[in-house]
């Protein structure tokens, strides 16, 4: 029998690539359900668009590539991409939304990059970002609100209909997001009567924006799975959400003409963007300390743009900025490795 | 109107910071560089061998930092020199020039069949780094660890006793290669291509 | 014990299944003595030893069969006794896989020891001389580098105040060091002794895992037995791995980091591996060198998984035999733990003073590495690194090889523990990239190394042409300005004295010209003649070269039959000078006899040489020329007695001259022989340094040689002369 020869060490733990792929995307099951919960099955069609498409393109181009494509397939990182894309975009985003921000997520986002582990940007988001610039109605008035509020429910059959084929009728579900409403108006009212409209206001007369929350908490629960499962660290996600916290204590602590912080917290894509999305880990910094302020850079960005931006949400553009730092970042936040007085800063000087 | 002069003058005052700014940080981090020469010098291989058509390294790095020659005529430093020089000279690197000879796969270092030796000096003349040791009719012999394996030996020999072997620097020498690229690409790749071919 | 010893915890780490239980069942029991034992000269850190033994000799258990070259080097002594039978490259236990010189012995089952020195009482001994007796041993450090351990001990007792005894074996599968505490725990504690005798530490620790409370427990006890010890503290440590790496250790136990590049010494701590104290207990208390060791066999293709001591030497074959492997399962085999060790690709590779441990791994006890995936930087390694590196940073630097920005990210601080590859999720070897940017940032470093050397060379080499030809120059100015001036002086000379000098001079300088141009011809006609006879006397003559030289001979002859006939002619012209000159005095003066006789000599030569030649030409004159090459003899004969008849005479007239003469030779001889010495020591000096001037300074002793000989002769004649 031929002996192996191959270096140290020899044994290695069972948890691959895909295994953590596979776990994030288990993590991602409560926020899935609770969004269908409240808001029909939009989320779902999109979710099963998107993820066709990942993988269509995927193929596409390892086969360009000439890679194995099983085995790149094998890894799930197309499909988690595609399905954080889906739960960015509105349920009710007509597919060729959908399309074109996944097909430019895997296509240009990762692969023109040199594919998994060489993207500099968050594919989900650069797809996200460009939809959302390029296609702004459709990007704003496909939220539907939520089923609270609604005469009933949305059927399986709608929901195709409003993403495939006729738009009409969608206007009589549609809403703004709670972030957006109350930002826009704050300036003419004060809290107090913003909180008088239905949006805000639930069914049983006490929630407030209560299926935001509860799918804030679904997100919640998936992050809480990972941290436990040690896919990934807890700087990003509490300095992110520390810092946002922060941000809106000190200058939105007056919710008659700022949002206020619980809705920062748990009325949008907050919760999501902090346990599934800030945390891509090809993108972001890796060390200790550089994560801290990834995090932070990430909730003050998504602090500023939301309120004294013109888009309904941040996170995407907030994470996208980050990215851009996120090399610069690890360069100077380099621990101190055993044995030395100091951490090394920044790259070697050359020449 | 008075909007126009404010523009103006605000932005020379912004420009007078800036360049007080600029003008300062040339002065307070020049970077106190070698020469040029001396920075090419350290990149070449120094084994001082000619084949460059200069007499040794340093005229070849001079020849460079003047412009009078070409970043690819250094064949012991091979690819890997061109890209440093390149590097450095923000120059796009060139393929090695063929006319001065090919990049050998391993260091070499020259062997002196010693019987063979008639002990006539000439390679201890030709030798540019003093690495042949001997006198006249007696055998000479190479100090290995002093040899750059520049080849100017060979042809003064006339009885053509010196052979340029492979470095073999055993355990001591020895450490792992760079792990294949990922694997399974490799593997189809090549059988693509094997295809293809 | 250790109930208050505070602990700090080291940064990462891993926890992989340990699976040690497999091979702590059983005792240690004896391997038995192997048909061969291949003992490898390089078994540790340091220059390689080198063998006192050529093959055939027989050598007895325990003898010195290799000695370490210089401190950093160890001894090799024979672990049974037998004969050498080959001393020669083979595979070693090395990650290369490549063969190293080794020494064969063929066991003769005797095991007939050599004659032991023990120490019966360590503590009367001084420091110095238990180090000696640990470097006799070859003792090495017994956990893995194989570190000669004298260096180590060899610290400054001053600036030591701990000992730290690595107990942690925090390896899976590797319970060498656990079963050898358990069954010989007050050895270890001997040797620790021996240790702290010669350190002198203020604290003793002993580090171990708590994976292995047995062995812990039997430490205490044997330590509680002894009466008289120093306080050995025993402190269990939580299970980690890598606590069992030496800087690992240091910071659980004093929470101190060795600093990058330093040793653990500067913090006034010695670290040694269990088993190196157990091997210190052997040499010194029993007088036995570090001959065998405790290894643990193990793996899923082992069948009876134990501890075995083994002969070191022993090839991995006898121990897979006898633990009853099955090789054919055997997928992978390695030699180490699984996280350090490395692979052996063949069996007969011999255990080695660091071997703890072999395992015998099936496939699905150690799968065939998966595919490499991309790195997703995850920073799971990152998590894990007990260095507090960033391993995914320097995988990028590695696989680019961009070796500056990897020294500038610490990679000489990775320890190589392998806990990043552990848990990379993408099955990326790391520590390989780490091995191979390593071993290229050595590469690189030593290139430069070479060429700055060789730059220093080259540039001394010009600088040293330069001044040689500077030196020339002035040479050749001052003997020119010298020329001129004698001439200058020679016109002054002629000017003042008109005639006689000039003609009187020139003959006899002629004649000397002539006499070397003679003579070199001569000599050129002689090594053609050489020439020819061994051409034509090779195998293969290669006429065309033998016709070439034979016209060059013809021309070298002719050229010395004209030198011949100037010179004759000249020494006539001059016979008729002195002739007439002397025609004054006596007839019968020495000088006038001498210049007799020299004439006579110099026909005879050239008559010689005239025979010479006709013999070699074969020509008919042979006869004639005989006869004249006779009288020419017959007449420097007459000369000589003429000669020698003249000169008794004037000796009776003037001994005392000749005193002073002899007197005057022996300091002429003394003068040439200093100039003799001054010229072989420049000769030597020139040798050294390696300059050109070597040849021409042999040259010259030659020639100093020669004078210094004739001016000898010339003494002990004028002595022999003066007896007379």
């Amino acid at each position: 029998m031929k002996l192996l020869n191959i270096s140290s060490p020899h044994t290695t733990r069972a948890l691959s690539t895909s295994n953590v792929m596979l776990n994030v995307l288990l993590a991602l099951i409560p926020g899935i359900i609770a969004l269908t919960y409240f808001f029909g099955p939009g989320h779902i069609i999109q979710i099963v668009i998107a993820s066709s498409v990942a993988i269509a393109c995927e193929a596409l181009v390892m086969k360009a590539r000439k890679r194995p494509i099983l085995f790149y397939l094998k890894d799930y990182s197309a499909l988690l991409t595609a399905v954080l894309l889906a739960l960015s975009l509105p349920p009710y985003a007509p597919y060729w939304v959908t399309i074109v921000a996944t097909g430019f997520a895997i296509i240009v986002g990762k692969h023109l990059y040199g594919g998994l582990g060489q993207n500099p940007f968050n594919p989900a988001m650069v797809g996200f970002a460009l939809v959302l610039v390029s296609f702004p109605v459709p990007m704003t008035t496909s939220w539907s609100a939520p089923s609270e509020l609604l005469a009933t429910g949305i059927s399986f059959s709608d929901a195709l209909g409003f993403i495939f084929s006729s738009r009409e009728g969608l206007d009589a579900i549609t809403s703004a997001t709670p972030l957006d409403a109350y930002k826009h108006q704050v300036a003419l009212s004060t809290a107090q009567e913003i909180y008088q409209n239905p949006l805000f206001k639930g069914a049983d007369q006490s929630s407030i924006v209560l299926a935001w929350q509860w799918v804030s908490a679904g997100f919640l629960l998936g992050g809480a799975y990972l941290l436990w499962k040690r896919i990934f660290t807890w700087h990003i996600p509490l300095s992110l959400l520390a810092t946002l916290v922060l941000c809106s204590l000190i200058f939105g602590w007056d919710a008659d003409s700022y949002v206020p912080t619980s809705l920062h917290l748990l009325a949008g894509a907050t919760i999501l963007g902090a346990f599934f999305i800030a945390t891509d880990p090809v993108s972001a910094s890796t060390t200790p300390l550089g994560k801290l302020i990834y995090g932070a850079g990430i909730g003050i960005f998504i602090y500023i743009i939301r309120t004294w931006g013109s888009y309904p949400d941040a996170v995407a553009f907030a994470v996208l900025l980050m990215n851009f730092a996120a090399p610069f970042i690890d360069q100077y936040t380099q621990p101190r490795t055993y044995g030395h007085a100091k951490p090394k800063r920044g790259l070697a000087a050359k020449d | 109107m008075s909007d126009i002069f404010i523009a103006v003058g605000a932005l020379v005052v912004l420009s007078l910071i800036f360049g007080a700014v600029l003008g300062f940080a040339a002065i307070r981090f020049k970077v106190e560089g070698n020469p040029l020469v001396e920075q090419i010098d350290a990149l070449l291989p120094q084994t001082q061998c000619g084949q460059c058509s200069y007499p040794g390294c340093s005229p070849y790095a001079e020849a460079i930092a003047n412009g009078e020659e070409g970043i690819n005529k250094c064949p012991p430093g091979g690819e890997s020199t061109i890209q440093a020089i390149a590097d450095l000279l923000g120059v796009e690197p060139e393929p090695l020039d063929a006319e001065h000879g090919t990049e050998k796969e391993s260091a070499m270092v020259a062997v002196i069949r010693e019987d063979e030796c008639i002990g006539c000096t000439k390679c201890i003349q030709a030798c540019p780094v003093d690495a042949i040791l001997g006198a006249a009719k007696q055998m000479h012999t190479v100090i290995e660890s002093e040899c750059t394996g520049c080849d100017l030996c060979l042809d003064p020999c006339p009885v053509d006793c010196i052979d340029m072997l492979p470095i073999n620097g055993g355990l001591p020498a020895w450490h792992w290669d760079k792990p294949g690229q990922i694997i399974a690409t490799d593997a189809t790749n090549n059988a693509n291509e094997g295809k293809a071919a | 014990m250790n109930t208050s010893f505070q602990l700090h915890d080291f940064v990462g780490g891993i926890h992989p299944t340990d699976n040690k239980v497999q091979s702590t069942n059983t005792p240690i029991s004896f391997a038995g003595i192997p048909s061969k034992l291949i003992l490898p000269l390089t078994q540790h850190i340091g220059t390689q030893s080198k063998p006192l033994v050529s093959p055939g000799d027989t050598v007895l258990k325990g003898q010195l069969i290799a000695e370490a070259q210089g401190f950093i080097s160890a001894n090799l002594h024979a672990p049974t006794s037998g004969t050498i039978s080959a001393i020669e490259a083979r595979p070693v236990a090395h990650q290369s896989g490549l063969s190293d010189i080794c020494i064969e012995i063929t066991p003769d089952n005797n095991d007939t020891w050599v004659e032991r020195t023990r120490i019966t009482d360590y503590k009367k001994c001084d420091a110095t001389q238990l180090i000696n007796a640990i470097q006799a041993a070859g003792i090495t450090g017994m956990g893995g580098a194989g570190f000669p351990s004298h260096v180590k001990v060899s610290a400054d007792p001053a600036q030591i105040n701990t000992l730290i005894i690595n107990a942690a074996e925090c390896e899976p599968y590797i319970t060498s060091d656990d079963m050898l505490i358990q069954e010989r725990a007050q050895d270890v504690i001997s040797g620790i002794h021996v240790l702290a005798h010669i350190l002198e530490p203020k604290n003793i620790l002993i580090g171990i895992e708590d994976n292995k409370p047995k062995a812990a427990d039997a430490l205490i006890e044997a330590i509680e037995k002894d009466a008289d010890t120093p306080d050995i503290q025993v402190v269990i440590i939580p299970t980690k791995y890598p606590s069992g790496g030496e800087k690992q250790l240091i910071q659980i136990l004093t929470g101190k980091e060795v600093p990058a590049g330093g040793l653990p010494s500067e913090l006034g701590i010695v670290c040694h591996n269990l088993g190196t104290a157990y091997a210190v207990h052997n040499a010194v208390i029993k007088g036995e060198p570090l001959i065998s060791r405790i290894t643990t066999i193990t793996g899923n293709a082992c069948a009876q998984p134990q501890n075995y001591e083994v002969l070191i030497g022993t090839p991995v074959e006898h121990l897979l035999n006898i633990s009853n492997t099955d090789i054919e399962k055997t997928s992978r085999l390695v030699m180490g733990g699984p996280m350090m060790g490395f692979t052996l690709d063949q069996i007969q590779t011999p255990i080695i003073k660091a071997s703890n441990c072999i395992i015998a791994a099936t496939k699905q006890e150690l799968p065939d590495p998966a595919m490499e995936q991309a790195c997703i930087r995850c920073g799971m390694c990152t998590e894990v690194c007990p260095a507090q590196l960033l391993p995914q940073q320097l995988y990028w630097f590695s696989k680019s090889s961009n070796l500056e920005q990897a020294e500038a990210h610490n990679i000489a601080d990775c320890i190589e523990c392998g806990a990043c590859s552990y848990v990379c999720p993408s099955n990326i070897p790391l520590v390989q990239y780490y091995r191979f940017a390593k071993g290229e940032i050595k590469q690189t470093n030593e290139d430069k190394k070479k060429s700055d050397r060789a730059k220093i060379r080259f540039e001394t080499r010009l600088a040293r042409q330069e001044r040689e030809q500077a030196e020339k120059d002035a040479k050749r100015a001052a003997r020119a300005e010298a020329a001129a001036k004698k001439q200058a002086e020679k016109k002054a000379a002629a000017a003042a004295n008109p005639e006689g000098a000039v003609e009187k001079k020139i003959p006899t300088a002629d004649l000397q010209l002539l006499q070397k141009k003679f003579d070199a011809t001569k000599a050129a006609v002689a090594k053609s003649k050489d020439k020819i006879a061994a051409l034509e006397a090779s195998e293969s003559p290669d006429t065309d070269k033998i016709e070439l030289l034979k016209g060059a001979l013809e021309k070298a002859q002719t050229k010395m039959k004209d030198a011949a006939k100037a010179m004759a002619e000249a020494k006539k012209a001059e016979k008729a000078t002195s002739t007439a000159n002397a025609d004054k005095g006596d007839p019968n003066s020495p000088e006038r006899l001498k210049n007799k006789l020299e004439l006579a000599q110099s026909r005879l030569t050239t008559a010689q040489t005239r025979l010479d030649e006709a013999k070699a030409e074969n020509s008919d004159k042979v006869a004639a020329l005989e006869t004249a090459v006779a009288n020419q003899k017959q007449r420097v004969q007459d000369a000589l007695k003429a000669l020698d008849e003249s000169i008794q005479q004037t000796n009776q007239q003037n001994t005392t001259e000749i005193k002073v003469d002899t007197e005057a030779l022996k300091q002429k001889v003394l003068a040439a022989q200093t100039r003799v010495d001054k010229a072989s020591e420049r000769l030597n000096m020139a040798k050294e340094q390696n300059l050109e001037t070597v040849g021409a300074l042999q040259t010259g002793l030659e020639k100093q040689q020669a004078k210094l000989d004739e001016a000898k002769a010339t003494l002990a004649s004028a002595t022999l002369e003066d007896a007379k």
